[in-house]
């Protein structure tokens, strides 16, 4: 036996392992676990309370015809898209200002986080009382300066409710794309920026290649990241609209929740949620591959 | 489908509603209801319910089962969660074999896995012998062939809540009772600025008026051998109405879900919707002056009746099932029964206060319903309401079809006119047929 724990102690390679067991094993139970039973129930017909069969690919067939879903996959990519760009654009925007020297810089900064602090569920209540068809803030004080006439119908026309609900999905994300890119721009050495400006090069040309390549690496962390929270948003969409008006405003995530849960159709609902892995690692691919270019990093132009 | 002339229908509800008022004043308690169950000894009973709308509710409840531990001897838990959390983690318990002996949910909970659940034909036919029967409505739910797999606990009733002064104005002594009447006062309370609103959005809860709607005129999701047969000549004049009566709507009840009603009502903007008890009982109890005064305008009315001449409201239904897995099935279901004994029961109505319908006709004399005029409507719930998924049976696909909000996103298609009655009808019945497909 004692033998057995000195050959064990010396062997680094098994010691190793035998570290690693503990977060191996929680990976596999909390995470390997429900996502390999998930993937499992998409091709199953099971229900809640309901063991399932096998049907093979029926739940996705099924979905691929179903208005709904389709839909529900339009209104998450171009809430993606639409969001993520912005959410990008912004942060960029606000990351350059914050990295000058402001007043109160630490304070600025701890601000400006402030919204991604918030818990969802409640900035999402807020969203929900400013976009009230009845008691909305912006309404009411639009309609007392005497500029609109007319309650704004924010969550209840369809076009409408899309681009409020990706309003409030911006105001949620900037600050963490905001903050991460800030620490990624001081990262940055000032001599690039000296040399630089001796070679007199303008603003927008220090921005354009010093900042910029130096900046992606994160950039594309980030934006992998912002990209993935926003495909899978669920709570803001869940408190504001629960998918109306008219469905206009289902996300895949939405969606596979009121199938599965209140609507009892496990596999339908596990099926939703499989499909959305595939689009998830396109977008971690893409900005992987596509984002971490090194001559372009470097400088140089991209052959 | 016969054709029934609006008089007719008029005649018809105003003998209904004569009926309804005097109730069967000469019940008496049939002496042959016969009852004798011996709880297994050393039972302990773990009981999972919907949280309380009304605090009188909760503590009521937990009295009374107190009163069954000392009486019996039987330790009783009683767990409870936000109703539409009840449902799934009912049905898993039914999957995995284990958890509360007794589950109280909602809807059609126990048709989707019946059996999984303890024969509870003999309560329920003792309790229906000595209380005046069962609604109807109580045998649609849980009574499957001769057996009953779920004793009811009654519904949360839904009726009109309206401004007794606006309607006036607008030229009604009344709320009306018929879908004529109904267009034209809503018309005329638009006309007169004070309009009337029903959600639109994804509202769980107050989805249930585009059911009564859609049920009104005809429209069926499915007929009794469970064909969906939702795009119908019926379904598209409910839907045609629905297009009609939305430009009568304060502007956007699309986005509305479960509280947009009660919040707009209490701030005066709206002057008609459909609800719960819930937005009188805000206003009565309030501490502000201003609600205290919309309280005493507030009225409450059924339905109206549409042309198939008989009610046809949608409420949340509430039931009560036994599970097989549990230990104690004869403690169990005396639990039940001493729940729903008189002496337990009509305290708890009372301290409900109207949120909660019995499902046994003797209760209707519960004093809840008449110590306030106001409550009165509300006492029909159950008499007015028709199951989820009518004609046909209920199941998987009943359950699928309410909770994916297929009739309600029918209806606000057409009413709000972003697609036609008619591809609004098809587009549901399309989607409906994939729940009832196998």
């Amino acid at each position: 036996m004692t033998a057995f724990f000195q050959r064990l102690s010396n062997d680094r390679n098994l010691l190793g392992l035998l570290f690693m067991l503990p977060a191996a094993v929680i990976l596999l139970v909390f995470l390997t676990y429900p996502l390999g039973l998930g993937t499992y129930l998409g091709f199953t017909d099971a229900k809640i309370g309901r063991g399932g069969q096998w049907i093979g690919i029926e739940n996705f067939v099924f979905l691929w015809g179903d208005e709904v879903t389709r839909l529900a996959l339009f209104n998450t990519l171009f809430y993606t898209v639409v969001a993520s760009v912005i959410k990008f654009a912004l942060g960029l925007w606000l990351a350059l200002l914050l990295n000058k020297h402001l007043p109160f810089k630490a304070f600025v900064r701890a601000i400006v986080l402030l919204p991604f602090i918030v818990p969802t569920a409640l900035s999402a209540l807020a969203f929900w009382w400013i976009y009230d068809a009845q008691f909305s803030i912006i309404s009411w004080t639009l309609t007392r300066l005497g500029l609109i006439h007319g309650y704004i119908d924010f969550l209840g026309e369809p076009w409408m409710a899309r681009f409020s609900t990706i309003a409030a999905n911006i105001w949620r994300g900037v600050p963490f794309v905001a903050i991460c890119l800030l620490a990624g721009l001081q990262t940055i050495s000032p001599s690039f920026y000296e040399a630089a400006s001796l070679d007199g090069a303008t603003d927008w040309q220090q921005f354009r290649f010093v900042t910029l390549p130096m900046l992606t690496p994160i950039i594309a962390v980030v934006m992998t990241f912002s990209v993935l929270f926003t495909f899978t948003d669920f709570q803001l969409i869940y408190v504001l609209t629960r998918g109306g008006p008219l469905n206009a405003t289902h996300l895949m995530a939405t969606l596979s929740f009121q199938r599965a849960i209140p609507g009892g159709s496990l596999g339908e609902g596990a099926a939703i949620a499989t499909a959305m892995v595939p689009f998830l690692l396109a977008a971690i691919l893409f900005s992987y591959f596509g984002l971490q270019r090194r001559a372009w990093q470097q400088g140089g132009d991209d052959k | 489908m016969s054709k029934i002339e609006r008089r007719d229908i008029l005649k018809a509800s105003a003998t209904a509603a004569a009926a309804a008022t005097v109730g069967p004043l000469i019940w008496v308690k049939d002496a042959s209801a016969q009852w004798s169950n011996q709880p297994e000894k050393g039972a302990k009973l773990r009981v999972l319910r919907w949280k309380r709308f009304v605090q009188g509710d909760e503590d009521t409840y937990l009295a009374n089962a107190k009163k069954f531990s000392e009486k019996y001897g039987v330790d009783v838990r009683v767990d409870s969660e936000s109703w539409e959390d009840v449902r799934p983690k009912a049905a898993v318990a039914a999957n995995a074999g284990a958890g509360p002996d007794i589950i109280l949910s909602t809807n059609d909970d126990a048709n989707l896995y019946p059996d999984k659940l303890v024969d509870m034909t003999d309560v329920a036919t003792y309790l229906g012998k000595k209380y005046g029967g069962w609604y109807p409505v109580c045998e649609q739910y849980l009574k499957q062939g001769n057996k009953w797999i779920g004793i009811p606990l009654g519904c949360a009733g839904n009726a009109i809540v309206y401004r007794e002064s606006q309607v006036k104005a607008a030229g009604f002594e009344k709320f009306p009772r018929d879908m004529d009447g109904f267009l034209k006062l809503m018309k005329a309370l638009k006309d007169k600025g004070t309009p009337g609103g029903f959600a639109l959005g994804h509202a769980t809860g107050d989805q249930a008026w585009a059911h009564w709607l859609f049920w009104a005129f005809g429209g069926r999701l499915v007929d009794e051998k469970n064909r969906v047969v939702l795009d119908s000549p019926e379904t598209l004049r409910a839907l045609e109405f629905a297009k009609e009566l939305y430009p009568t709507f304060i502007p956007g009840t699309l986005s509305w879900l479960d509280p947009n009603n009660n919040k707009a009502f209490l701030d005066n903007q709206i002057s008609v919707t459909a609800n719960g008890i819930s937005i009188y009982y805000a206003a009565k109890t309030s501490p502000d002056a201003k609600l205290q005064e919309i309280a005493k305008d507030i009225q409450h009315a059924n339905f109206p009746i549409g042309p198939v001449g008989v009610p046809t409201e949608f409420n949340l239904f509430l039931n009560q099932m036994v599970y097989k897995y549990s230990k104690y099935p004869k403690a169990a279901k005396e639990f039940i029964r001493f729940m729903m004994e008189e002496e337990q029961f009509s305290p708890w109505m009372q301290a409900s206060i109207g949120y909660v319908c019995h499902p046994l006709v003797a209760y209707e004399k519960n004093p809840i319903w008449t110590v306030d005029p106001k409550h009165t409507p509300y006492r029909e719930s159950m008499r007015v309401m028709r199951p989820i998924g009518y004609a046909g049976q209920m199941g998987y696909a009943s359950a699928g079809c309410i909770a994916d909000f297929i009739v309600l996103d029918m209806v606000a298609e057409a009413a709000s006119g972003s697609k036609p009655p008619k591809e609004a009808a098809e587009r549901a019945q399309k989607r409906a047929e994939r729940y009832y497909k196998v």
